[in-house]
């Protein structure tokens, strides 16, 4: 029984055309950058790249993986990822636990404690200076420890915890098991989905943030990936000779950018497929609790 | 009141693990989160690092008085509060129309592929999606070549004042609006569907469908994002503008955050930097209490 009237075919059809728009939207640009990265010089500089590459070539790629800065940068970004990530999800898994426990006494004005710092700060110069009383200026520290948790996510797991029947931890107890085996044997098996999106999300904030290591890191050799690339984008700054030894340019300023800007989101994009089943999933049964 | 505090100690002696588990999250709240918190108390000295916290001389409410007069502040203010607002009227809605857009997709293929693309931009750091949106409107980018190809004159998109607001309106649409569409997605496949159907018996076209029983059935999760952005009026991003913004713009872009950092932190005036912050962040505070309370009445709200 199709009863779709003519209307009704039309919006359907600009629905779809708007949606593909918008997806163009965002594929273009990046196509676009992808494009350059991939060309020749005279390409670039006479503007005929456009969103496929012109004179294939990969001299800004190799010059980028000769350049030592580069790897120091993405060896902070990796390593502050890695550590990062870990600190925030044992402390957040520690937190959560007793939180999402009806019983503890205290529940709710820790709660209420950490709802407050979600809707009030202290601000910029208060934080910079409490890190420089504790001397964690300019040290890898200064990128993990002030960010350790998020109340956002803490939140998001303890709701997701609290979902687990008591049941279970009831006959846990029976067979003589203590809070830190329940944790670690039922709670978070059983809360895979979240587990996960949460990694997710600290991984993805440790990669991408930047303005932390601007206020809190003017060494050089600690910058990590995303300060080395804003230098780059911004302000032109690079160590990277553009020349080849018969001091021809080989490789265009732009081209280089955007070899850079691609090695960077080449980890996500790697890493994209396989997550995104998870975040979607874990996205909504975090929504949905609310 | 004796024995409730003998029960107390009584429940923490058997249960100390819980509390043994809390205390390293504890520690990070108070020192990273509540002793900045206090920190704030510099606002109202003539903060000296050399004298610090305790040593500073206090001086009441003069570096309020003083950025309330100065002009350069007053034109960050308005920066951070036109930005925000356009931001709340176009960024809001986008994602809802959006999720609205994809709900009624029926080809499986298109819809997987659409919201892949529509998500990835938020994985990309601000630098990343920043950098792209420089190359793609600089005088030689995309669009400008696009621009040229149809005989109009390049524009210098991101030096140019008049089109720096709206760019980052724009671009922070594109990078966000499909990731907060996923909330919007799970809150309408939440709707009852037979409520639908009852629709259709009588009479019901798609934009009665969305409008009388799809929209008011996400009210709450409409109500809540919108306190929480209302929240963060004066909070814009500062990841975004501190990369898209340029000495040639600072008139139209300049916002607190970034007015903060360079005042507080590369000319060290602590004191006054931390003003503006703890302005920043009370107005916030403000606002979310009113528009908590004002959503509550409409069935939504944080708490």
């Amino acid at each position: 029984m199709s009863r779709a009237s003519v209307g009704e075919k039309l919006g359907s059809g600009l629905n779809y055309l708007l949606l593909a728009a918008f997806g163009l939207l965002t594929l273009f640009p990046f196509l676009h950058v992808l494009a350059q990265s991939l060309s020749s010089h005279t390409a670039v500089v006479s503007n005929r790249v456009s969103i496929y590459p012109i004179d294939f070539q990969t001299e800004a790629y190799k010059l980028l993986f000769q350049d030592d800065a580069f790897y120091r940068a993405f060896g902070v970004s990796a390593m502050r990822t890695v550590l990062g990530t870990a600190l925030n999800m044992a402390l957040t898994c520690l937190m959560a636990y007793p939180l999402s426990r009806r019983t503890l006494k205290g529940r709710g004005f820790v709660m209420g404690m950490v709802v407050f710092t979600m809707l009030f700060s202290g601000g910029m110069i208060p934080s910079f200076l409490l890190l420089k009383e504790l001397k964690l200026l300019n040290t890898f520290f200064a990128l993990i420890l002030p960010s350790a948790i998020s109340a956002f996510n803490l939140i998001l797991l303890k709701n997701f915890f609290e979902s687990i029947p008591s049941s279970l931890d009831e006959s846990a107890k029976m067979d003589g098991a203590g809070h830190g085996t329940i944790l670690t044997r039922i709670y978070i098996p059983l809360s895979l989905p979240a587990i996960a999106t949460l990694t997710l999300f600290y991984a993805v904030m440790h990669w991408n943030s930047y303005f932390d290591a601007v206020m809190y890191i003017n060494k050089a050799e600690l910058n990590p990936l995303q300060v080395y690339l804003r230098n780059l984008i911004v302000q032109n700054e690079s160590n990277i000779e553009l020349t080849n030894n018969m001091g021809l340019f080989l490789v265009a300023p732009e081209t280089l950018k955007a070899a850079t800007i691609m090695a960077s989101v080449l980890p996500m994009i790697i890493l994209y497929p396989f997550l995104q089943k998870f975040f979607v999933k874990g996205v909504m049964l975090g929504a949905v609790k609310e | 009141m004796r024995s409730a505090l003998v029960n107390g100690l009584k429940y923490i002696r058997t249960e100390w693990l819980l509390y043994l588990f809390l205390l390293p999250g504890l520690i990070y709240f108070v020192l990273f989160k509540y002793v900045p918190m206090y920190g704030v108390i510099i606002a109202f000295q003539d903060y000296s690092p050399f004298l610090g916290l305790t040593g500073s001389e206090f001086v009441g409410f003069k570096h309020f008085e003083r950025f309330f007069t100065d002009d350069e502040f007053f034109t960050v203010f308005r920066n951070t509060l036109l930005i925000s607002v356009y931001k709340l009227f176009w960024g809001f809605p986008a994602p809802i129309a959006l999720a609205l857009m994809l709900n009624e997709v029926r080809v499986n293929w298109f819809k997987r592929t659409a919201q892949t693309l529509f998500y990835i931009p938020h994985f990309f750091s601000w630098v990343i999606f920043g950098g792209i949106v420089i190359n793609v409107l600089s005088g030689t980018g995309l669009v400008n070549n696009i621009l040229v190809y149809f005989g109009f004159e390049p524009i210098l998109f991101m030096g140019e004042k008049a089109y720096f607001r709206t760019i980052l309106v724009a671009t922070d649409i594109v990078k966000e609006s499909g990731w907060a569409s996923i909330i919007y997605l799970a809150a309408i496949a939440g709707v009852d569907s037979t409520l639908y159907e009852a629709a259709r018996m009588d009479g019901a076209k798609k934009r009665h469908e969305i409008w009388h029983i799809t929209l008011p059935s996400i009210r709450s999760t409409i109500l809540i994002l919108f306190v929480l952005q209302l929240g963060n009026i004066l909070e814009l991003g500062v990841q975004q503008v501190f990369m898209l913004y340029n000495p040639v713009v600072y008139e139209v872009g300049d916002i607190i955050d970034t007015y903060v950092y360079r005042v507080g932190l590369t000319e060290q005036k602590y004191s006054f930097a931390t003003a503006v912050g703890l302005f920043q962040s009370t107005v916030g505070l403000i606002l979310i209490l009113i528009s908590n309370r004002a959503a509550r009445r409409y069935g939504g709200g944080l708490w």
